[in-house]
């Protein structure tokens, strides 16, 4: 077993271990993708709820605010990732001290995926049934229950459909920011696989990303056929 | 004092939407009075204004104008907290049923008590009695997604009724079911004013509904009220053209006049018809028999239909009358004298 690993992946034993190997990426990606999807996931929450509750027929309208909100969600939207990562330098500096490193790469990747993750968060809560949320009015429930009781619960299932999603394009966003300087998997991938032409090592890169990915997916199609009725 | 007035005031609401430059005018003008313990019917056709009025009731759409007073308490001046405890003195049941999907039955009827303050035991013990009323008490565990409409339309009778509410509103709670189920849905709706007493708001566009368990009536087109009443009243004696087309639709007499102008009847009919409305004990007289006897005028009844509104008898007949035309003529004057309601068809004229 041993001796074929050798065989036909020379490079990736080559890299396995040290402040630059395998093991060191794959802890990097996970790093980035679980903690920014943690920031991401709590601010792409709240934005999409007060997308929804604030909007022309959510229950506490607010015009002018939605109308900001809803166009900076866009906004930060459109901005291509590769480009928000340079941009957003001093930002990043000032949050966490650094602008390299797997640290370096959590504040774009947080301010890339949020406003991702708000329209997602949106579109979730806004499919809960208008009726349902009446009856919590009808019912006599304060604005803030209705939040925590009727939109996040029956829009539960929803949402960790789109929050399966959202980390998954997260993870394709660790790589790109691993390429610059970020390290992780994506790093891997193209500055010692690509650059140096040692195939086995994008390869094996992939086929990592490819399984975190698969488990992510089992995850929230599990969660979610447990919790619809 | 409180007695007198009713348990619902609405006066002189208006509601108006404002959508894209277009001015909607959904509820004009409208007042109406629901006494304590009242099953009050309103009846029309979709889009008439029926389901903005009853949100009015409890503020689910907020008024352009008019006051709203319910249980002496003047609603739009309420705080934001005080009117959410008012809501919970007013249950409301939908067409939909707009039940939690997330949750059992059970959690969909203790969703309303959770800020009850009751203890979980006392909580289980009302949900279970509810549940009880509704005859659902073994259907505790299941989910919405596994019970039928009717089924889950008592989930959220049982629901609306977890904070003893003293007002039910029933916004087309039964317009989504079938006959058999509504039947059923209604005689719940009906035993829950008498055994529980609370005052039922009922909106529909079925009359049949209204027959069956509303005490008073209110019918609206295009967000006015045009008329209101007593159930029997309205039933026996509609005076405008909607109501009588709610009735007639009811007591079917429209589809049997219809059928009468296009079979071709009407050539081979002679006579002249007749369609008499009554009310109560005129329908113990053997009406047909006297006018033979006296007048020697033959009735040939086409329809007739007899129902029990309230324990009074409320029906209806259609029958050609032939004789002697000074006869027929006085024979219609006997029946004039009468206390019914006399109205002579004339098929012909009215082109259809």
């Amino acid at each position: 077993m041993a001796g074929l690993v050798n065989k036909f992946l020379p490079n990736v034993v080559a890299n396995w271990e040290g402040d630059n190997g395998f093991v060191t990426a794959i802890w990097q990606t996970l790093y980035m993708t679980f903690v920014s999807a943690l920031f991401a996931g709590i601010i792409g929450i709240i934005l999409g709820i007060l997308l929804v509750i604030t909007a022309e027929d959510g229950i506490t309208p607010h015009k002018n605010f939605y109308y900001w909100l809803d166009k900076l969600v866009n906004l930060f939207r459109s901005i291509p990732f590769i480009i928000l990562l340079a941009v957003i330098g001093p930002f990043t500096k000032l949050i966490v001290g650094q602008t390299i490193g797997p640290t370096g790469a959590l504040v774009p990747l947080v301010v890339g995926t949020a406003p991702f993750f708000a329209r997602q968060v949106q579109l979730a809560l806004v499919e809960v049934d208008p009726g349902v949320i009446e009856a919590a009015e009808a019912i006599g429930l304060s604005p803030m229950k209705i939040i925590f009781r009727v939109y996040l619960r029956e829009g539960l299932p929803e949402l960790i459909r789109s929050g399966t999603l959202t980390i998954i394009s997260l993870i394709g966003l660790t790589a790109m920011a691993g390429a610059v300087g970020g390290g992780g998997l994506g790093n891997m991938a193209i500055s010692v696989g690509y650059q140096r032409f040692e195939n086995d090592v994008t390869i094996v890169s992939m086929i990592f990303i490819l399984i975190l990915v698969f488990i992510i997916q089992g995850i929230g199609d599990y969660a979610v056929r447990k919790l619809e009725h | 004092m409180a007695e007198q007035n009713g348990i619902i005031q609405l006066k002189n609401i208006d509601v108006t939407f404002h959508n894209e430059g277009k001015t909607i005018e959904a509820v004009k003008d409208v007042s109406i009075d629901v006494k304590k313990g009242d099953v009050f019917g309103v009846i029309g056709y979709s889009g008439a204004g029926k389901s903005t009025l009853v949100r009015v009731i409890n503020l689910l759409q907020k008024p352009t104008a008019g006051s709203v007073v319910v249980n002496n308490q003047n609603m739009l001046q309420l705080s934001q907290k005080d009117l959410r405890s008012a809501r919970r003195n007013i249950g409301m049941i939908f067409q939909h049923f707009n039940l939690m999907n997330s949750l059992t039955v059970y959690g969909n009827v203790d969703f309303p008590l959770r800020d009850s303050g009751l203890s979980k035991s006392e909580r289980k013990q009302k949900i279970d009695r509810l549940l009880d009323i509704v005859g659902l008490a073994d259907r505790a565990k299941n989910y919405p997604s596994q019970l039928s409409g009717g089924q889950k339309q008592r989930v959220a009778i049982a629901r609306a009724l977890a904070n003893d509410p003293e007002i039910l509103i029933s916004d087309e709670a039964t317009s989504a079911l079938d006959p058999k189920t509504t039947t059923e849905i209604l005689d719940l709706l009906g035993r829950l004013n008498k055994e529980l007493g609370i005052t039922i708001v009922i909106i529909t566009h079925e009359m049949d509904a209204i027959k069956q368990i509303c005490n008073r009536v209110s019918v609206m087109e295009n967000g006015r009220l045009i008329e209101e009443g007593d159930l029997l009243s309205i039933f026996g004696n509609p005076k405008e053209q909607l109501t009588k087309d709610f009735v007639n639709t009811s007591t079917h007499i429209g589809s049997v006049l219809d059928e009468i102008r296009d079979s071709g009847i009407v050539n081979k009919l002679s006579g002249r018809l007749i369609e008499l409305n009554y009310i109560g004990d005129s329908t113990n007289e053997p009406i047909v028999v006297e006018l033979y006897k006296r007048f020697k005028v033959e009735a040939n009844i086409l329809f007739s239909n007899i129902e029990r509104l309230q324990n009074t008898t409320v029906g209806i007949m259609l029958f050609a009358l032939t004789g002697d035309d000074d006869k027929v003529e006085e024979a219609i004057q006997y029946l004039n004298g009468l206390k019914v309601n006399v109205k002579e068809i004339s098929l012909k004229k009215e082109g259809k």
